[in-house]
């Protein structure tokens, strides 16, 4: 046991805790935007896939690093357009036009990468980003400018929702369409509008992972991810500050299954198959719904589509 | 801009809205195909050939058609009352498990009783074990307003991960060779070919009995009534004295039953043991052609049919020129998100 405290205490297991939260960050803040606005958006696993895979693309073709990222906060805005349009403007089902997205984003990035690369064995790579080393913070030294914006943006969201007018204008028209629609507010506006940059947040939530975390695109590299921000943002009762503790959480589990399942000692002295470790950051994520599900403050008009002079 | 419920749909809009999804997709993927270098007029014939065009590419496309068809009825109930399962992946492995371990374990012995005892047992565990999987949620969103979409979507990876974890060990092949494989079912549990030369089983007609029956009960029986009130309006249907969440977990169970089916049926129709790609996201695209049948059981075999003979085609078009398989699932999106307009289209139209 001793041993195990040991390495929870050392800098590189909590480095592994923010790489690995890096793109939950990213990602439950980019649910939470579409959701305070009124909108589920469950194009996110597909959403991320086509950031991962436009990020990856736009570098290997040449492209500066963050212009890649930039290439995947379009990619993302884009399968974000269509989604609002779907569901906003033609009133569609949030959750099927969103599984549509995740399917249509997932198949399109296979489609295209299969194109491009017809015939290779091991995946073509890119130089991916360097650790800030000159930063003189431990820990955060180790880690790429990805994760820095990702800690960055969650004030900065946070400002933006409870700060500005704007905020309080996305949150109305999550809270009560209706009111806002008096107040002059545009509802469709202001939902595509979150809807579009939410989904830019999955699309670079993807693109660390081609261009951080790991240095080419694998078909299956998001891997549910993007569901476990759903979870997340549920958890974190749609509020930015509670988003990053719950990101982080979800990836001390998840570290620590890592550390687990290579010390090889199991757990208490049990030796457990491998497969039990790698389902305990899964299995964290719907009890930590189950916790918060008496006091969840959903977004009182989330779900709800909203047409203009209809009760 | 607006939208504006129609009082009445003529009747030709009805007619051409699918028509004009149809001609979307083919549209919009036709540039894709062309992105591809290849030529659109011969990959497209290329595709319908490969899947409808010959008797092997139809007992293949009807074999590929089967378990879709489970995992589209379970789809379908489950939306009908506004449960969203999206688990159908995991609750059809799980299904494939308890098959095996009720008529596969044992040294190949079963459990010592005779085969006409041991295949409804084997299919009732199958069905048990989807239904179980997916009462969880259920309840959880019953009694506690848990999501369901994100429960059931976090079990499937749960899921997969237990049936590796069985794979590599108590229900192992001992003789795979260290291939993650289960223990095979027994003969004399196997489904019967339908055609020689073939692979389609009778799981075919089976589900086909299956969907007949569902779109029966949904139609004419008292828990079907309740099945599509919940769905339209639960709160109508709780002021109707309808017992709303014990309705949800019926839908509950009858979808993951369905769902754990598929599983049992390609293990005894098809593949004879359990391995971890033995679907290749059948529970997914379940909840698709559900969704491209508007949530109708028999429409639900129409549409499982054509996306297993795009998948089909697009596998057999992608020997012959230069297009990914790939293709086949960015078809099957494009038609279900212009199918999703179109239907929408049918009952609201655009006011200035």
């Amino acid at each position: 046991m001793n041993e195990t405290l040991e390495l929870l205490l050392a800098a590189p297991f909590w480095a592994a805790v923010l790489r690995i939260a890096t793109p939950l960050i990213l990602g439950t803040l980019g649910v939470l935007l579409c959701e305070r606005a009124g909108v589920l958006n469950l194009g996110i696993e597909g959403i991320m896939v086509a950031g991962a895979f436009a990020g990856w693309l736009a570098v290997y073709d040449g492209a500066a690093l963050w212009s890649g990222v930039a290439v995947a906060a379009l990619a993302g805005a884009a399968f974000g357009l269509l989604h609002g349009l779907l569901t906003v403007v033609l009133s569609l089902s949030q959750h099927v036009s969103g599984l549509g997205i995740t399917l249509l984003a997932t198949s399109l990035a296979s489609y295209a990468y299969r194109v491009g690369f017809p015939k290779v064995d091991s995946p073509p790579t890119i130089q991916p980003f360097a650790p800030m080393a000159w930063l003189p913070v431990p820990v955060l030294n180790t880690q790429t400018p990805l994760t820095l914006l990702a800690l960055l943006l969650v004030p900065a969201i946070g400002y933006l929702l409870y700060g500005t007018p704007l905020g309080l204008a996305l949150r109305t028209v999550g809270e009560n369409p209706a009111a806002a629609e008096g107040q002059g507010l545009s509802v469709a506006r202001l939902r595509i509008g979150a809807v579009v940059a939410g989904s830019a947040l999955m699309g670079v939530a993807g693109a660390f992972l081609t261009l951080a975390a790991f240095n080419a695109f694998y078909f299956n590299m998001v891997n549910g991810r993007g569901w476990v921000c759903v979870a997340l943002v549920v958890f974190a009762s749609w509020r930015p500050g509670k988003a990053l503790l719950g990101a982080l959480l979800f990836a001390f589990f998840d570290a620590l299954q890592l550390r687990l399942q290579q010390s090889g000692n199991g757990v208490f002295g049990v030796e457990l198959p491998y497969q039990a470790y790698l389902m305990l950051p899964y299995a964290m994520a719907i009890v930590a719904l189950v916790v918060v599900a008496r006091r969840a403050a959903y977004p009182q008009a989330l779900m709800k589509a909203y047409r203009k002079g209809e009760r | 801009m607006r939208l504006e419920r129609r009082a009445a749909t003529p009747p030709a809009l009805l007619f051409a809205a699918p028509l004009l999804a149809v001609a979307f997709t083919l549209a919009i993927t036709s540039l894709l195909v062309a992105a591809a270098d290849a030529p659109v007029g011969r990959a497209y014939a290329l595709l319908l050939e490969g899947g409808f065009g010959s008797r092997f590419a139809i007992t293949e496309t009807l074999t590929r058609a089967t378990p879709l068809i489970f995992t589209g009825l379970a789809a379908a109930v489950a939306f009908r009352a506004q449960l969203f399962n999206i688990g159908a992946e995991g609750q059809l492995y799980a299904g494939a498990l308890a098959a095996v371990a009720v008529g596969g374990l044992h040294g190949g012995s079963g459990l010592g009783a005779p085969a006409w005892l041991l295949f409804p047992l084997m299919m009732m565990a199958a069905a048990l074990a989807g239904a179980l999987l997916l009462l969880g949620p259920a309840l959880l969103k019953s009694r506690l307003g848990v999501d369901e979409v994100v429960t059931t979507l976090l079990l499937n990876f749960i899921v997969l991960l237990a049936v590796s974890a069985m794979l590599d060990g108590p229900m192992k092949d001992p003789s795979a060779m260290g291939w993650p494989q289960s223990v095979a079912l027994q003969d004399s549990l196997q489904l019967s070919r339908l055609v020689e030369r073939g692979r389609v089983h009778s799981g075919l007609p089976a589900v086909l009995v299956l969907a007949v029956a569902l779109w029966a009960l949904l139609k004419f029986t008292t828990l079907g009534f309740e099945i599509r009130a919940v769905g339209a309006n639960p709160r109508a249907a709780r002021f109707a004295g309808m017992p709303v969440g014990a309705v949800g977990v019926k839908a509950a169970l009858l979808s993951g039953a369905l769902a754990g089916l598929a599983g049992a049926v390609e293990v005894a129709g098809r593949t004879g043991y359990v391995t971890l790609d033995m679907s290749p996201g059948y529970g997914y695209s379940g909840i698709v052609i559900a969704m491209l049948a508007m949530l109708n059981p028999l429409g639900v075999v129409a549409a499982a049919v054509f996306v297993a003979g795009m998948l089909v085609g697009a596998d057999s078009m992608s020997r012959a020129v230069t297009v990914p398989t790939y293709i086949a699932d960015v078809i099957v999106a494009v038609a279900l998100i212009a199918m999703l307009v179109a239907t929408m289209f049918t009952q609201y139209r655009i006011r200035r």
